[in-house]
């Protein structure tokens, strides 16, 4: 697989378009053949991932677009920086919380922050509360599992999450900048 | 058991009116560099789709294979055995929230633990096995590993802490 996914340009195309076939393959040969229910399955579920990728990214890449163009650095450094301190998580609670849909929809607005001075912890921190505390999910939790359930698990994670991103952080080299999709000079 | 299916809800619509609103302040406010935010944003989706395109057409292929009655024969009832199974099924599955807490609480009704649900949720939400060459092309793989790990481990504690609190 990682042989696919180097940045060969001819191959770059090919394990997609080959994953795509079979997916989309298996859906149909699913449908013409009521037997084959593993088929329908996998093809009903690539068409749900799809429609879900189409609902969020969109929306998604335009605002870390925006956001790219107008937020000041200096803005991003001074409540996320190096230097924010504590003072910095609420807000990362807060921009996790307030999206939708699944954790890889998360990584562009985290590299966009990333490289906009925020801190790796931060950036990690972020990523981290995707797990906890996502209102529109959370009241779903409670529904299903109990209240109970649902604010143990959310004070647990918080704090868990929260340590785990700054322990990243301090994994990784000092200066250490993602390679990113996200850049001009591509 | 609910199946995977596409819903429209009310933290999708908001994604989308918030981000139609913030682009049409800013084309007001700046054409130009409106124009250039919407340039960064579509290389950058075009830049990952085939990576992700791959990535859930491979999901897709192994979520067919996990069917209902597999799942409620692994995660149900008690003990280390479903407890580890859900973290290795938690950690390579995708499947949104709104699919996954329904699911747990069938779950629980077939017996599993609330250490079980915990570690499946978790790592359900936070670990992603089968999405990691599209969150390497984003953080690099060392990074990208490195996270997972992390958030493999957290998903253990999380329900560790869960199973003391809970019981």
């Amino acid at each position: 697989m990682s042989q696919a996914f180097s940045p060969k340009k001819g191959a770059k195309w090919a394990l997609p378009l080959a994953s795509f076939a079979a997916a989309a393959g298996l859906g149909i040969a699913g449908h013409l053949f009521p037997g084959f229910a593993y088929g329908r399955k996998a093809g009903d579920d690539f068409v749900h991932f799809l429609l879900e990728m189409a609902s969020v990214l969109p929306a998604m890449f335009l605002l870390v677009g925006l956001f790219e163009v107008w937020v000041p650095r200096a803005v991003i450094e001074r409540y996320a920086g190096r230097r924010s301190g504590a003072a910095a998580v609420p807000w990362m609670i807060l921009l996790a919380t307030l999206q939708a849909g699944p954790l890889y929809g998360a990584y562009p607005v985290a590299v966009g922050l990333w490289r906009k001075g925020c801190a790796a912890w931060n950036v990690f921190i972020y990523l981290g509360m995707f797990s906890a505390l996502k209102i529109p999910l959370l009241t779903f939790e409670v529904s299903f599992l109990g209240w109970e359930f649902s604010l143990a698990r959310t004070a647990v994670t918080v704090p868990v999450f929260t340590g785990l991103g700054i322990l990243l952080a301090k994994l990784l080299p000092r200066d250490y900048i993602p390679p990113a999709v996200l850049s001009e000079d591509r | 058991m609910p199946q995977l299916s596409f819903e429209r809800n009310e933290a999708m619509i908001g994604l989308w009116v918030f981000a139609a609103a913030a682009a049409l302040v800013s084309f007001a406010a700046d054409p130009g560099k409106t124009r250039r935010a919407c340039r960064i944003g579509l290389r950058m989706f075009v830049g990952i789709c085939p990576f992700l395109l791959a990535v859930l057409a491979l999901v897709s292929l192994v979520m067919a294979a996990l069917t209902p009655e597999t799942l409620r024969a692994v995660l149900g009832g008690r003990g280390v055995g479903p407890f580890f199974a859900a973290l290795g099924i938690g950690s390579v599955a995708l499947i949104p929230g709104f699919v996954a807490f329904p699911l747990a609480s069938v779950l629980r009704h077939y017996g599993a633990s609330n250490a079980t649900l915990a570690a499946f949720i978790t790592s359900l939400l936070m670990v992603g096995v089968l999405t990691l060459p599209v969150e390497a092309r984003y953080f690099g793989w060392r990074t990208s590993i490195l996270r997972n790990v992390l958030a493999l481990g957290g998903s253990i504690v999380v329900a560790g802490v869960m199973a003391l609190v809970l019981g």
